[in-house]
């Protein structure tokens, strides 16, 4: 599966889509691949604060309880709610349907932290 | 691939959630080689054996197996088993062969060992390099390895075995498993069974991993050691009353486990289901009315019914009744869950 060219992506394998000052998140193939099949994702509370780095979704598997990290600071403003119904989405469409959250940025040039498409990739390739 | 008791063992070949699925609707193939194998034999085997475990060997018939604990003199599990009485041929009597935990045979053998110093006519040997084993699990177990095998599978009832020849070498095949299904386990040298493998393989039976193997074991409340079976734990404790049984003669933990079937343990295995969503997994603490109440030994989402499910002990003097709300401390976060009834699941085994 391709990394999409316009994400931004973490060394804790979430990725980031721009959308206006927003940034919709959700984990990486190479991420929901390690976890195997996901049967519980703990969304956080709409409105909740998170810093860059904080814990702040938590991803059952089958084999164990995974944190999830914010990739940039801000606001949750939007969970995927399909989820809870659905939690397999995040395996079979990491990057679309199994998006997470929508954060309201409150720095976006935190952005310019993470890594490109070609720098994942690399650096999945060395794991 | 995960390390599990000293072998490096597949969590999965395709995905835990699929080879789950594959077994309780059809068939699939577990290598457990790592099972450890450890043969009794002599002319003071059986008042051996009965010694060390509760359950009453006496009672098998030839080609027949049961499972049980073995427990140290306090009562307490060192490992769970499956024994199995065969003909002895070479000395035209009868030997016993013990099935034991891959992480737990080295101990094992050394406890079977020392229970029988004081004793002469009784032979005991680790055969676990010896011996690999495939189980082939599922409604269509049968009819996937009687394409296989030349014996007449159908003539093998639960918890029965027979002995054959496969590629010229000789097998041991029980109808036995640990997944709620009907099956076979197989025990031979180790490059025969690696060729029955191959050609079950071929024969389009898929291969389940270690993920599975749990999942699967899960749903019927089947026991896992280091889990609701440990050395802080008793048979009774783990819902295994059926195993202890009040035989003549002395065996270990007999007087504590008399007592305890009886009259209770100090906790009793449950089964609970979140109402709240949240794996529980071991070591969450279970709550009643605010106080502790005891433990998480295994929790998932269970495949096969689509809900959050945990075995658990619940300590003595605490209600345990079917249907009574708790709450489970699940990383911080209280959730809510209900007693409910085990097995959760009942599979496609043959009663005995």
């Amino acid at each position: 599966m391709a990394y999409p060219e316009k994400f931004r992506y973490s060394k804790e394998h979430e990725w980031v889509k721009q959308e206006d000052g927003k940034a919709r998140m959700g984990i990486t193939n190479y991420a929901q691949d390690e976890l195997g099949d996901v049967v519980y994702v703990e969304l956080p509370a709409m409105g909740a604060k998170v810093k860059a780095s904080d814990s702040f979704i938590t991803v059952e598997s089958v084999k164990a309880a995974s944190d999830v990290f914010a990739p940039v600071s801000g606001k949750v403003v939007e969970v995927n709610r399909e989820l809870e119904s659905h939690p397999e989405l995040v395996n079979q469409s990491p990057h679309e349907r199994g998006w997470m959250a929508v954060l309201e940025m409150a720095n976006p040039d935190e952005l310019d932290k993470l890594m490109t498409a070609e720098e994942y990739e690399e650096y999945v390739g060395e794991l | 691939m995960v390390d599990f008791g000293g072998w490096e063992m597949p969590l999965y070949y395709t995905s835990i959630v699929e080879e789950h699925r594959t077994v309780r609707q059809g068939v699939g193939v577990f290598d457990v080689s790592h099972m450890g194998e450890i043969e009794v034999r002599g002319k003071e085997a059986l008042a051996f054996v009965q010694y060390l475990v509760p359950n009453d060997v006496a009672k098998l018939e030839l080609d027949q197996a049961l499972y049980t604990t073995m427990c140290d003199p306090q009562g307490f599990v060192l490992d769970d088993l499956l024994i199995y009485r065969l003909p002895d041929l070479e000395r035209q009597g009868e030997k016993y062969l013990l099935v034991v935990n891959a992480g737990t045979t080295e101990q094992d053998f050394a406890w079977v060992q020392s229970q029988a110093r004081s004793l002469s006519g009784v032979e005991i040997q680790n055969l676990s390099s010896r011996y690999a084993q495939v189980a082939i699990q599922g409604p269509a177990s049968q009819g996937a390895l009687q394409r296989h095998v030349e014996v007449d599978l159908s003539r093998i009832q639960y918890f029965h075995s027979m002995e054959t020849e496969l590629y010229k070498e000789e097998i041991l095949i029980s109808r036995t498993g640990y997944t709620g299904e009907d099956g076979f386990e197989v025990y031979g040298p180790p490059m025969t069974i690696v060729q029955l493998w191959k050609d079950l393989i071929k024969s389009d039976v898929a291969p389940i991993g270690l993920g599975a193997r749990d999942s699967l074991r899960f749903e019927p409340g089947y026991p896992l050691y280091g889990h609701e079976l440990d050395q802080q734990t008793t048979p009774i404790e783990a819902g295994l009353s059926w195993t202890v049984k009040a035989k003549p003669g002395n065996y270990n933990g007999k007087e504590t486990l008399l007592h305890q079937k009886k009259n209770g343990g100090e906790k009793s295995l449950i089964g609970l289901r979140m109402t709240d969503p949240g794996v529980a997994r071991q070591g969450y603490p279970i709550y009643l009315n605010g106080a502790e109440a005891g433990i998480v030994t295994s929790g998932m989402k269970s495949i096969t019914l689509d809900q959050f499910l945990a075995l658990g002990f619940i300590k003595k003097g605490f209600p345990k009744e079917v249907g009574r709300r708790i709450e489970i401390d699940i990383r911080g976060q209280r959730k809510a869950a209900e007693l409910v009834k085990l097995p959760f699941y009942r599979g496609s085994v043959r009663s005995p």
